[in-house]
């Protein structure tokens, strides 16, 4: 079980929470099953959405692991020049 | 429109073209005789970037025509060099990074070459005047100005 | 991947060196190629008509004289160019954006094009082409758009993001706020508190070289684009997306690329130049006009910020808050978040909250600009410290270094910072001599700070040893400022090798794997961390070879120093293989020697600055001079610090640039009046000082090297440090950007 901290206008899509506990061991589960427990948040994730594990931010890497009593930050998918 | 035949020369060779009345030299040099090295980054005068020198004058190739080269000198970035021996503004360019993305250097050297044959031991205060009609978005001119002192430097010990 | 990214000390002996790019003859002789400078037989000028109005709906075009016009080869408007973006909502806004689909959005809006023998027989046909028009009303400013009587732009957005689902249509697409903590709670601990209001004006990015392309469509369905592009393979992507063309059959070579600073990220006049050319069934070259660039590429959001921050008597930040408002351009994007995410990123603070307002005016279509956003947020957040610690009396460094984030800091924007380098910077400007130069009269000192992400991305290098014992790199980031140095030092670092025996080349897209867009500082950072992996991978070959030629196992070759070494007493006489010697003998050991690496960089680590300035007012004119200029930042590892100096410079230039001078004018009927470089002033080399650099390196530990994206974060203090000079020069606080003469002028007068 990780806990999963939302920003702000995700935390709004998965009704009002800013932290949600997930049993998930990878990025991919951990997409699949947030989508499963709050429907509100797959366009978000459709769309593109960031985690940052302990600080350091992963794209499009769904085999990533998110370690035991890791800080799962999720965050909106960059734009950059 | 009837086009209008000119004999010119062009870094040191003679050459003759057609060009339309209305055609500037910028575009003669480039569509017309290949020679791409003086870069369209406006074409109104304002960035320097098709930097030439016509009759030892610094001019935007872009506000002169095509037809107005009949009978003159045309020197351009592609003639700095003397085989493959640089110009020392060319290496001290590469020497000092003065250039990033590189499309203003050919006009920042034509006009640093300019500047140079006019006045051979340029203050910063006149090489940054001296190039003010050259725009470059990458570098801040910090290392393009260095870059003309030390090559000033070469040039006159040369 | 079996790859390991992790940081580990090494003493370097190629990565830090300054030697000369290996494209640089090249560029000082004229013969680099950029986008206007290729051409392909019997190629035509392609020219695009737009729209003189800011909002108009489009109701009839007749291009029938046009086509009869000797010379024009096609004509083109929306309908050549159906709707294939299947419900992809972004990539239809880049579709409406290339050619307008039933209504015009803004000032230069594409609504039809030609491609003809010449340009004059291009530009002829555009004048004959009859577009109607219905004019409805627009809306340029940013607060006017978010009004609820403002012109709406598309009455299909509802805003995203608000607790309750809207019932009316917006010109606000959507609402996002970060944060944490209680910033009610926190004010109420304060014993000072600033509260101000800021505005930024549009800028662009400027680069000198216009967009430029060459497209050939043949009737097989395959197709060639030559452009100038800050990422080939996704231009790829989203010209086939748009054509109805597989993606392998589009080859996109990316040419020299004369400028781009987030500007070449998306397509404009590609699309239209692919389909000018399926029509014409000729190649076509299609090249912006600069009033083409700036009324319809770029720009960067205009903006309207608040900013509240609230402080102890002993400078501790208690709480800060700020509401951001960004222009988007037509279209919905994320400009507000960005900085809604990076306004507060330097600092540690308790309670902190930001909303970002994404509002849809009759502009150009926003494209990211050089750490997008965050230099207006900063702009705003750092004129409010300076003027909270003058309020609190404390040096404003001392008042930022007291308030700096650090390694276990919250960020702002959400995550647990690991080690950072803002408190370094800070230091450093502490500890630098300008602090401490003496001013004279009309004169004034400011700092400021920055922080932008980076980002990694999808990447792909092949490494190939020839059997010279040289290297052939291939990257697919593209070039905007060294790169191809700096990954050159890289290669050689990695296999022990001289620099001089490499040599790197950015390869099209039929060449080598996908690779992302060369944006959020990731070129070096991403590509340096492929070329290790695949320059380990040539290794592993090396190591097989050399075990090969001395009858041996493998596992007793090791790898140093640019040669292979059998490792145990028992190989006593076997002297060293190097790179060239095992190179020499491939075909007779299995072929040629390659290494190869597609990876998704992570990590990028995140980067700040410190930038100190001092100005000088010309109080009867209201003119601004910027006298010294430093910049501190944070690099990792710099590679070649030439070019990260050059990095640290040019964003320093175009902030500077944007504080003083820079601005989109918009007139009354919504027209851009300054769609030129006469007008839209960028910074000339007599405007600017020398402009001091200091790297920090402090490792990225997601490198191998440490390595930091450094191409952005420079750009973010400038507009803050130089808006604090000014009001300590003038003592007026300057809450408008660009600081030009009138709006310096205006404040002084309304102090008396």
């Amino acid at each position: 079980m990780v806990e999963v901290t939302l920003w702000g206008s995700l935390g709004t899509a998965a009704g009002g929470k800013n932290k949600v506990d997930v049993e998930a061991k990878d990025i991919r589960e951990l997409f699949r099953k947030l989508g499963e427990q709050y429907p509100g948040l797959e366009p978000w994730i459709d769309r593109g959405i960031a985690v940052s594990i302990d600080g350091v931010i992963y794209r499009d890497t769904w085999s990533k692991e998110l370690p035991q009593g890791a800080e799962i930050f999720l965050l909106p998918r960059l734009a950059g020049g | 429109m009837a086009g209008v035949a000119v004999s010119t020369t062009i870094n040191g060779d003679s050459v003759e073209y057609l060009c339309q009345p209305d055609e500037t030299l910028l575009d003669v040099l480039r569509d017309r005789l290949g020679l791409t090295g003086a870069k369209e980054g406006c074409g109104t005068g304002d960035c320097g970037a098709c930097s030439i020198i016509l009759d030892d004058r610094l001019v935007c190739s872009c506000l002169v025509l095509g037809a107005e080269a009949e009978g003159r000198r045309v020197e351009t970035v592609e003639g700095m060099a003397h085989g493959d021996r640089l110009h020392p503004l060319q290496q001290k360019f590469l020497e000092h990074a003065a250039l990033q993305c590189g499309i203003c250097t050919p006009g920042f050297l034509i006009a640093a070459k300019d500047l140079l044959a006019k006045n051979p031991d340029p203050t910063e205060e006149e090489i940054r005047f001296g190039l003010a009609g050259n725009l470059c978005r990458c570098t801040g001119y910090d290392k393009i100005v260095r870059a003309v002192q030390d090559a000033a430097n070469v040039m006159k010990g040369a | 991947m079996n790859f390991d990214p992790r940081y580990s000390g090494r003493n370097f002996s190629s990565v830090g060196t300054r030697p000369i790019r290996p494209d640089g003859v090249d560029k000082v002789t004229g013969r680099a190629r950029y986008g206007a400078d290729f051409n392909m037989a019997g190629q035509l000028v392609g020219r695009v008509l737009r729209s003189p109005h800011a909002h108009a709906k489009i109701t009839k075009i007749d291009t029938s004289k046009a086509e009869k016009l000797p010379g024009v080869k096609a004509v083109i408007t929306a309908a050549d160019l159906p709707d294939l973006t299947d419900g992809d909502a972004s990539m239809y806004d880049v579709l409406d954006n290339c050619m307008a689909r039933g209504k015009v959005l803004y000032d230069g809006h594409a609504v039809a094009a030609v491609a003809a023998v010449d340009a004059r027989t291009a530009r002829q046909a555009l004048k004959l082409i009859e577009v109607y028009y219905e004019i409805l009303p627009h809306v340029t400013d940013v607060d006017e758009a978010m009004k609820h009587a403002a012109p709406l732009i598309n009455d299909a957005i509802f805003t995203e993001g608000l607790e309750e689902k809207p019932v009316k249509p917006s010109n606000v697409t959507k609402r996002s706020q970060f944060g944490h903590g209680d910033v009610h709670q926190g004010f109420g601990h304060a014993d000072f508190i600033v509260e101000r209001s800021f505005k930024t004006e549009q800028t662009h990015q400027g680069y000198i070289e216009p967009h430029a392309c060459v497209a050939n469509v043949s009737s097989d369905g395959t197709a060639d684009l030559w452009v100038c592009t800050q990422g080939h393979f996704v231009y790829r992507q989203h010209c086939a997306q748009l054509l109805g063309l597989e993606a392998s059959k589009l080859r996109v070579t990316s040419s020299e690329i004369g400028g781009g600073f987030g500007g070449k990220t998306h397509v404009w006049a590609e699309p239209v130049a692919l389909a000018l050319s399926r029509k014409a069934g000729r190649p076509v070259k299609l090249v912006m006009t600069r009033e083409e660039v700036f009324r319809a590429s770029g720009p960067t959001s205009a903006t309207s910020i608040d900013v509240k921050i609230g402080a102890r008597k002993d400078g501790t930040i208690t709480a800060a808050e700020a509401t951001l408002r960004y222009t988007s351009g037509p279209y919905a994007g994320m400009w507000a978040e960005l900085g809604a995410m990076t306004a507060f990123a330097c600092y540690k603070l308790d309670n902190v909250k930001t909303v970002g307002y994404e509002v849809l005016v009759n502009r150009p279509k926003t494209a990211a600009y050089r750490a997008p956003s965050a230099p207006m947020a900063a702009f705003a957040v750092e004129s409010a410290v300076d003027e909270l610690a003058k309020e609190i009396g404390i040096d404003p460094v001392e008042f930022r270094i007291k308030n700096a984030a650090q390694e276990g800091t919250r960020a702002s924007y959400g995550p647990v910072y690991g080690p950072i380098g803002i408190g370094p910077t800070l230091e450093a400007a502490k500890h630098h001599p300008h602090m401490k130069a003496p001013l004279a009269k009309n004169q004034g000192r400011g700092m400021a700070c920055g922080f932008w992400f980076n980002f990694g991305g999808q990447t792909c290098t092949d490494l190939n040893i020839g059997m010279d014992g040289t290297v052939s790199l291939a990257v697919g980031t593209v070039d905007v400022g060294g790169s191809r140095a700096s990954l050159s030092l890289v290669a050689a670092e990695e296999l022990g090798i001289d620099y001089s025996h490499v040599k790197a080349i950015v390869a099209d897209t039929s060449s080598l794997g996908y690779n992302d867009m060369t944006d959020g500082s990731r070129g070096t950072f991403s590509s340096s961390m492929a070329t290790i992996s695949a320059a380990r991978n040539a290794i592993k070959v090396l190591r097989d070879r050399a075990a090969q030629m001395w009858d041996i196992p493998v596992d007793d070759v090791i790898w140093e120093n640019g040669q292979a070494i059998a490792k145990g007493e028992k190989y006593g006489n076997l002297s060293p293989l190097s790179l060239k010697e095992i190179a020499a003998q491939s075909g007779k050991t299995g072929g040629p020697i390659a290494g190869h690496s597609e990876l998704v960089a992570d990590g990028a680590g995140v980067s700040f600055a410190t930038h100190i300035c001092d100005i000088e007012v010309d109080p009867e004119t209201g003119a601004t001079r910027v006298l010294r200029y430093t910049v501190i930042q944070d690099a990792g590892k710099a590679v070649h610090p030439t070019y990260v100096e050059g990095q640290y410079q040019g964003g320093a230039a175009q902030g500077i640039g944007w504080a003083l001078n820079e601005e989109y004018i918009y007139g009354k009927d919504g027209r851009l009046q300054n769609a030129g470089f006469l007008d839209y002033r960028i910074p000339v080399c007599s405007d600017l000082p020398m402009i001091d650099t200091q790297i920090l390196e402090i490792p990225n530990p997601n490198h191998p090297y440490g390595v930091r994206g450094v191409g952005e974060t420079s750009i973010v203090p400038p507009l803050a440090a130089i808006a604090n000079a000014v009001s300590n020069a003038v003592g007026v606080r300057m809450t408008h950007i660009p600081m030009s003469p009138p709006r310096i002028l205006a404040a002084l007068e309304a102090e008396g």
